[in-house]
């Protein structure tokens, strides 16, 4: 059963509020050399085998509803 | 002019809307459950604040695909005024109703207090009853209203005139400081480029009654009652389809 690992993130032109103060308690806790922190989401999908073309049908769903390709990038990667 | 509101599984300011429009504005007004693929011949449609859905995945992502917004989209397309809220202005950005889209507040807090806003364009749909430099004080309740776009389509909007309210201080200067969710351009409210589709994140149905702490929320709602009258009268727009027949 093809299990997908769906990544979500703020494209990089946009300022990522959580990701900024998350970076700052991490140079509070002394790591002085982090130099950005974006934070995403991850999302997994179990499919049914069936006949289609598995990439078009995920893509096709992470346009539609997983992400807002108007404020996020995507990508994805399949395994059995 | 018939109003209807779209009532989703988790939205909370349907009931405000509902009697903002019957007992202020004395209009007809009618509830649209989520799932009902009709309009119940509205010729406005109000998506309403809320947390549709719970704010799964992302804000209005998943009320977006609900039943009824196939006939919002429809109403939209032929004309038919529909105006979002708060999570409604969050729902019609994610139906590509409306351009852009709002992500986290810049301060990550849930914001809830009065705004100041400037109104644009004042000869809008949703703004013809506002002043030249009238400042309008609505309340905003939101955690995601940092509205964003990409450096073409805030050129466009600002060009055409789309950009309907800006977070203003209480002298109606557009300031950083003024702006409670670090939206581009101070923007809290828009339209699309025909102008029947509006968002917005304050909320108008909050100030209607000075028991409520203020009334400018009045010249919102009016606007786009007078503006569908005369509309109607001078068959400039056509009547959304579901509306023929109302008197």
């Amino acid at each position: 059963m093809p299990k997908v690992s769906v990544y979500v993130t703020l494209k990089p032109t946009l300022l990522d509020a959580q990701g900024r103060v998350v970076q700052t308690a991490l140079e509070n806790l002394g790591y002085t050399n982090v130099e950005g922190v974006r934070i995403g989401k991850y999302i997994e999908v179990e499919l049914a085998e069936n006949g289609h073309n598995l990439n078009e049908q995920i893509d096709e769903m992470c346009r539609k509803l997983l992400a807002n390709p108007v404020i996020e990038d995507y990508r994805f990667e399949v395994s059995e | 002019m018939k109003f209807g509101i779209i009532v989703f599984p988790g939205s909370n300011c349907d009931q405000d809307a509902y009697y903002a429009v019957r007992d202020v504005l004395n209009e007809p007004v009618e509830y649209i459950w989520h799932q009902d693929r009709n309009l119940k011949g509205a010729d406005v449609v109000i998506v309403p604040g809320g947390f549709s859905y719970g704010d799964y995945l992302r804000t209005g992502a998943v009320a977006r695909f609900s039943p009824v917004m196939e006939a919002v989209q429809k109403h939209a397309e032929s004309g038919g005024y529909v105006i979002g809220i708060c999570n409604g202005f969050q729902i019609l950005c994610e139906a590509h109703l409306l351009p852009g889209a709002l992500v986290a507040n810049d301060c990550l807090r849930f914001v809830c207090k009065y705004v100041n806003l400037l109104p644009q364009s004042l000869d809008t749909p949703w703004t013809n009853q506002c002043r030249e430099g009238q400042v309008l004080r609505i309340p905003i309740a939101h955690q995601g209203g940092n509205y964003v776009a990409d450096a073409e389509t805030i050129r466009s909007i600002e060009e055409n005139g789309q950009v309907i309210l800006r977070y203003c201080d209480e002298r109606g200067c557009v300031t950083e400081a003024a702006n409670p969710n670090g939206s581009m351009n101070n923007i809290a409210g828009i339209i699309n480029e025909r102008g029947n589709v509006a968002g917005m994140m304050p909320h108008p149905e909050r100030a209607v009654e000075s028991i409520l702490g203020s009334t400018d929320g009045i010249a919102i709602l009016k606007s786009i009652v007078g503006w569908g009258r005369r509309a109607k009268e001078s068959g400039r727009i056509m009547a959304p389809a579901g509306a023929a027949g109302l008197g």
